[in-house]
């Protein structure tokens, strides 16, 4: 058999668990979300399908998969089929070149912990996750309601005032690191993690995160109590459930950049790199439900505010103050 | 667009990251300090035991007059309190009591069938309130839903209860109905008589 083949095969196997990885681990961070969500206000969570609610994923699977996909008469059919996915197939796009593992020795065969080491991995990255706007927007024009529609325009909006601050808040890091490849950027790591020289680059890019998930104090796309559930009003069965999914993968995805960004990735004594890598996830994905625990949703204006006239500055100047001490 | 620019914006900003007023430290140390607080005290909850009572394992007892399942109670002989007077069917909201009257060898009528409708029931008590002799009384018992919806009408044997509800010492006929035998002021709660011509001032 020729290596290119082996290559190929292996590839495949790891884009499976990669891929049956990241699903169960959504679904299982969304339990993770209910129940520490629900301590965080004194309850107890799901705690009925199964003991301590460990069957609650599949029970809602289930319940997406058989319940009946409603599209409005009026909705413009074929977005309005196609917008959950986009949403759901970036989220998992994203993840294949987030490292998660120091590369291994199989058969004599070197594996890369990696689906892909692109060299500008980071702007691959960015890419795909300002196209994941595309699918909250375009799902909510073509709902055609109204509830949908405002919360389309606010994911967009949303996009549009913390996606630059994303970007910039990583320009520090990729000046360290001198490179746009996720896995060098992890290897630059070795004796330090990112977070203890960037901190500021940290907050930005954590702050931008959250807003990256649609998640509290960010949740305007999807405001429950003002827009219904927002760009997703009129979307039952999977279809819901591909945003949701999304969402959550999204959340998995956005701690893994995190880690790798500025927590050494899968660095770290005594345990294996993967499992480091996971601990590092989850406990990105614990703060963020922590905050959703605590904080209410920012005002429309206050979030451009904060956007636009706090992380920008703010980043640029980080920007100035690292290249300052790098040349120096 | 005007509206935000300059120094008007002071009420719209996030006081906790308004790095641009410098020269407001306080109000964004005021701001991170309510953050720290906040954090802390969600912290905090979740190392307190949850306050659920964890509905079927654990169930509040509740207060007599909870209105839910209604029953017909007997008065202190055994005897149905049912008089079949319609006024509880009368006054239901959503017309769910029916019955048919008939009378005792005695003359004392009763409901010859009674039937309750739980499908419709609001469970709003008016029929209870209606009742002059206290027959039909709501009690705290809410937990009968079922599958069929035909299950939930109920007949006679199954509202008909051995006891007197909430007040089981209330006979009606002994207060009303019934043929005065002592003569003025014998009856119960009733005071003797006034001697007019006594009661001078």
């Amino acid at each position: 058999m020729t290596p290119w083949v082996l290559g190929f095969i292996v590839l495949l196997v790891k884009l499976l668990l990669v891929l049956v990885g990241l699903l169960l681990t959504a679904a299982y961070l969304v339990l993770v979300e209910r129940k520490f969500l629900a301590r965080l206000q004194i309850r107890y969570g799901p705690n009925r399908a199964g003991r301590y609610g460990l069957l609650q994923p599949f029970a809602d699977t289930i319940k997406m998969l058989t319940k009946e996909d409603v599209v409005p008469e009026a909705a413009d059919r074929v977005i309005f089929l196609l917008a959950p996915a986009v949403v759901a197939a970036e989220a998992l796009l994203i993840f294949a070149v987030v490292p998660f593992g120091r590369d291994t020795m199989i058969f004599g065969m070197k594996v890369p912990m990696v689906i892909a080491d692109l060299n500008i991995g980071l702007l691959y990255v960015f890419a795909l996750s300002s196209l994941g706007v595309y699918g909250v927007a375009l799902g909510g024009w073509s709902s055609n309601s109204k509830y949908s529609l405002l919360g389309g325009i606010r994911g967009a909006a949303q996009m549009i005032s913390y996606e630059l601050a994303l970007g910039l808040s990583l320009v520090p890091i990729v000046m360290q690191a001198r490179s746009f490849s996720l896995v060098d950027i992890v290897r630059a790591q070795t004796h330090y993690p990112f977070i203890l020289v960037q901190p500021i680059s940290f907050v930005i890019f954590f702050i931008s995160a959250v807003a990256e998930t649609k998640r509290i104090p960010f949740d305007l796309p999807e405001a429950e109590n003002e827009l219904g559930a927002g760009y997703h009003t009129e979307y039952s069965g999977m279809r819901f459930g591909l945003f949701f999914l999304g969402e959550y993968v999204n959340l998995i995805v956005l701690g893994g950049l995190i880690a790798v960004f500025f927590l050494g990735g899968w660095r770290g004594p005594w345990l294996p790199p993967v499992v480091w890598f996971l601990v590092k996830v989850f406990v990105v994905a614990l703060v963020m439900i922590w905050i959703r625990g605590t904080l209410p949703r920012l005002r429309y204006d206050q979030l451009m505010h904060l956007g636009w006239k706090v992380l920008v500055p703010v980043a640029l100047l980080n920007i100035v103050l690292t290249g300052a001490i790098l040349l120096s | 667009m005007n509206r935000r620019d300059g120094k008007g914006h002071g009420r719209d900003n996030l006081p906790d990251l308004s790095l641009e007023h410098d020269g407001d430290m306080g109000e964004l140390l005021e701001g991170l300090k309510a953050l720290a607080t906040g954090f802390f005290t969600t912290l905090r909850h979740l190392f307190r035991k949850p306050i659920t009572e964890e509905y079927p394992e654990y169930k509040r007892a509740l207060p007599a007059r909870s209105r839910a399942r209604i029953i017909l109670t007997r008065d202190p002989d055994g005897d149905e309190r049912c008089v079949a007077c319609y006024l509880c069917s009368a006054a239901c909201p959503v017309s769910c009591i029916s019955m048919q009257s008939a009378e005792r060898e005695d003359g004392r009528r009763y409901a010859r069938w009674f039937r309750i409708n739980f499908a419709r029931c609001i469970y709003c008590g008016l029929c209870e309130e209606a009742c002059p002799t206290l027959a039909i009384q709501l009690t705290p018992d809410f937990e009968h839903c079922e599958r069929d919806i035909l299950t939930l009408v109920a007949e006679k044997k199954d509202l008909l209860v051995n006891h007197g509800g909430k007040n089981s010492e209330y006979n009606f006929y002994r207060y009303a109905g019934v043929a005065m035998v002592g003569g003025k002021g014998t009856h119960i709660k009733e005071e003797r008589p006034v001697n007019l011509k006594s009661n001078m001032p």
